[in-house]
């Protein structure tokens, strides 16, 4: 049951990016705040603004 | 466990889905459980994942868990990062959920819940799981390359050509249908419009929370858009009561689509942070966690369907759409059954995700299972509505008459009994002016999932709350398809126009920002329009339009797909794609050549067009107009995936006879440290 949780909070935070927030912190030594999300944004916008949601 | 007591259980599921299956199938003239529905897809999903998805991953793909995928090999922490099998599959089956396997079969429903059902199962099992199992495997050996960079390898020129331009032309029908569903739903019901209004300034104020206040907190920026969205449906109950304010947000289709066609340009110009990201967040959350509601409400309330398992219109004189079930119900329903447009995520994002070969099979073949799964869900939906309930709200007027009377008159005239008095009761219990004429399959679909709600929490003393509560799920989701699809199309736009002139293609420029959304937004907007304005209620032509559209994507995918197996050297078992692909070609073939040249001027478009050449209307000129411009759309699209099909054709026939070196472009073997791992 802890395990499921665990994916599925997992499932969620990569749904919804929070993973890859982290990695992008991880990746660049940087603690969150407003700069480092809005670098955050910055990279990841083009990437973000090319995946299709489908119909 | 034991080999026998294996086969046995595999005996039972096969013996209790059989068991479904011919009661779905056999019953006539009395009502079934919507469980048989529920029980026949999950014995065929479960059949059809142990053994046919074993088969073609051993035996046509051989999948290779030794081998090091792109997010191994490549693994850099941004786009190419290996996950959890469970956390792809989510991901996956998020962004291929999508409106179409709700609204498909809600439309199909006009010919009663059998053949939807029926294609929904098959379709599924033999064909679109596949699709997206194989090309999300080709891409995974491919570095993650897309459908189009596939076709223009292992096709060549004119496969990456033809697919580049079919996923425009897609994108373009695709929005124009979406927003069409938009407005129909929305049109004089200042309850949703206020809803769905408000989740614009939601959506703004989640990007700034997200960026200012509370940095890469994105679930809990969702659920606190969400409490908000919850707000603005009760608001939005206030706002219907008030005679003030309720002329403000009750608005006719044309002005709808114009707001519309306006927030579609501001949502591809903007910055992604502030409102296409946070809108997706929102939409998302909504979506699960609706999908999975829905899940449990029909299993709790355990529906009967009220309609028949084939209605007369069988016959192809429908007033949903016109055309006969074949080949109308095979485009109708693309997404729940087999869609082209999963390929493009197949060979999106996911394939960047996956850690190892071998879980291509559960995230492409699985999350399709699911996906085919809220079809069979919105199949319940709509089948538990009375039929003459179903036909008053989904008919245009055009067909059974602007007055409630005459529409009553018509429908019970067909044999399904309804009276003006119960289809006014009803809106009043949704909280709708009127539910006649409101075409598209989202407001039926409404009303059936609102039942559902009500049935298994809080009453009929809440269905309007429920009604509006899917009226904004869907509607929510369906303008994130669209502002998603407005930008995802610029782009295309900017990358193909950028040839001609290099600035254009610059995608932070922003006089090409502009210009190449209004381009976009200009192409969908156009359809749309003419969907509002058209008499038989613009679904008729633009849904079997972007089914056409979709599944010829899948055509596309299929080919490239036949090829590389062939090349593969596993022509024995080239089969397993060419048989969905040949299933394919004949309906979009047959279903474009009925839209073009039917001589039923309900049917088609040319036909329609001269049966107006003689009319004295003022809007005569633009509907012949719009015909013949429909006509060309898809005779162009036809023509098109005929010409890939010709290429496919001659390689393999090049590649079976020897004459071409049967060579894949597939990435180098390297050796997966994920499978030492777990052998140490």
């Amino acid at each position: 049951m802890k395990r499921m949780v665990q994916i599925v909070m997992a499932t969620l935070r990569e749904i919804f990016d929070e993973s890859a927030y982290a990695r992008f912190l991880l990746r660049n030594g940087m603690r969150s705040s407003r700069a480092a999300y809005a670098a955050f944004l910055r990279e990841n916008e083009a990437a973000r603004a090319r995946r299709p949601r489908c119909c | 466990m034991s080999r026998a007591l294996r086969i046995l259980i595999w005996l039972m599921v096969t013996l209790v889905g059989v068991l479904a299956l011919s009661r779905i199938a056999l019953d006539r003239g009395e009502q079934i459980s919507a469980m048989w529905l529920v029980v026949a897809a999950g014995c065929t999903y479960a059949i059809g994942y142990r053994f046919y998805s074993k088969f073609v991953a051993t035996k046509v793909l051989v999948l290779d868990g030794q081998r090091a995928t792109p997010s191994e090999r490549l693994e850099n922490g941004r786009d190419f990062v290996p996950t959890n099998k469970w956390v792809v599959f989510g991901h996956h089956f998020a962004a291929i959920a999508g409106p179409g396997p709700l609204v498909g079969p809600v439309l199909a429903m006009q010919f009663g819940y059998l053949p939807g059902t029926l294609w929904i199962l098959a379709g599924a099992v033999l064909g679109g799981c596949v699709q997206d199992f194989v090309i999300l495997l080709f891409s995974v050996r491919r570095d993650g390359k897309s459908l189009t960079e596939m076709a223009r390898e292992e096709i060549g020129k004119v496969g990456g050509f033809v697919a580049y331009v079919a996923v425009i032309g897609i994108v373009v029908i695709l929005l124009a249908v979406c927003a069409l569903i938009v407005v129909n739903a929305l049109k004089a019901s200042p309850w949703g419009a206020f809803t769905i209004a408000m989740t614009i300034p939601i959506a703004l104020l989640m990007g700034l929370y997200l960026r200012r206040i509370r940095p890469g907190k994105v679930l809990e920026t969702s659920l606190l858009g969400f409490v908000l969205v919850i707000l603005a449906i009760f608001g939005g109950q206030w706002v219907s009561q008030s005679s003030s304010v309720a002329p403000i947000f009750t608005l006719t289709a044309p002005a709808l689509a114009l707001w519309i066609i306006l927030y579609g340009y501001a949502a591809s110009a903007a910055p992604v942070w502030l409102l296409l990201a946070p809108r997706d967040y929102l939409s998302t959350f909504v979506k699960l966690g609706t999908i999975a509601m829905l899940a449990l409400g029909i299993l709790a309330v355990r529906p009967t369907l009220q309609m028949p398992a084939l209605t007369r219109f069988v016959d192809g004189t429908g007033p949903v759409f016109a055309g006969k079930i074949f080949p109308f119900a095979f485009i109708t329903i693309a997404c729940g059954a087999i869609s082209g447009f999963h390929a493009l995520i197949s060979s999106g994002t996911t394939p960047k995700l996956i850690r190892r070969e071998t879980e291509t099979r559960m995230v492409g073949y699985g999350a399709m299972l699911a996906e085919s799964l809220v079809a069979i869900m919105a199949t319940v939906a709509a089948g538990m509505l009375q039929p003459g309930t179903y036909f008053a709200i989904s008919s245009p007027a055009g067909i059974v008459g602007q007055a409630p009377e005459a529409a009553v008159a018509t429908i019970s005239n067909w044999g399904f009994p309804i009276t003006a008095a119960g289809m006014h009761s009803l809106a009043q219990a949704v909280g709708e002016q009127t539910l006649f004429n409101r075409t598209g399959g989202a407001p039926a679909f409404a009303v059936g999932m609102a039942q559902i709600f009500a049935n298994s929490l809080g009453g009929q003393t809440v269905m309007a709350i429920w009604y509006h509560f899917a009226i904004m799920f869907e509607a929510l989701f369906i303008l994130t398809v669209l502002d998603a699809g407005t930008r995802v199309g610029r782009f295309m736009v900017q990358e193909a126009l950028g040839h001609v002139w290099e600035p254009i293609g610059r995608t932070s420029w922003y006089p090409s920002i502009l210009g190449t959304s209004a381009l976009m937004v200009g192409a969908w907007g156009y359809f749309l329009w003419q969907g509002i304005k058209d008499p038989l209620g613009g679904i008729n032509s633009l849904w079997p339009l972007f089914g056409i559209c979709n599944q010829l994507l899948a055509a596309v995918a299929l080919c490239v797909a036949t090829t590389i197996i062939i090349k593969m050297g596993k022509a024995r078992f080239a089969a397993v794609t060419v048989v969905p692909l040949a299933w394919l070609v004949a309906v979009t073939f047959t279903a474009s050549w009925h839209k073009i040249f039917d001589p039923s001027p309900r049917l088609g478009f040319l036909a329609h067009a001269q049966q107006l050449v003689n009319s004295q209307a003022n809007d005569a000129a633009r509907l012949i107009f719009n015909d013949r411009l429909d006509a060309v759309v898809t005779g162009v699209l036809i023509v098109m995936v005929a010409l890939i099909l010709m290429e496919s054709g001659f390689e393999w026939i090049r590649v079976l006879s020897g004459k071409k070196e049967a060579r894949v472009k597939e990435a180098p073997f390297v050796p997966s440290r994920f499978q030492a791992e777990e052998q140490a």
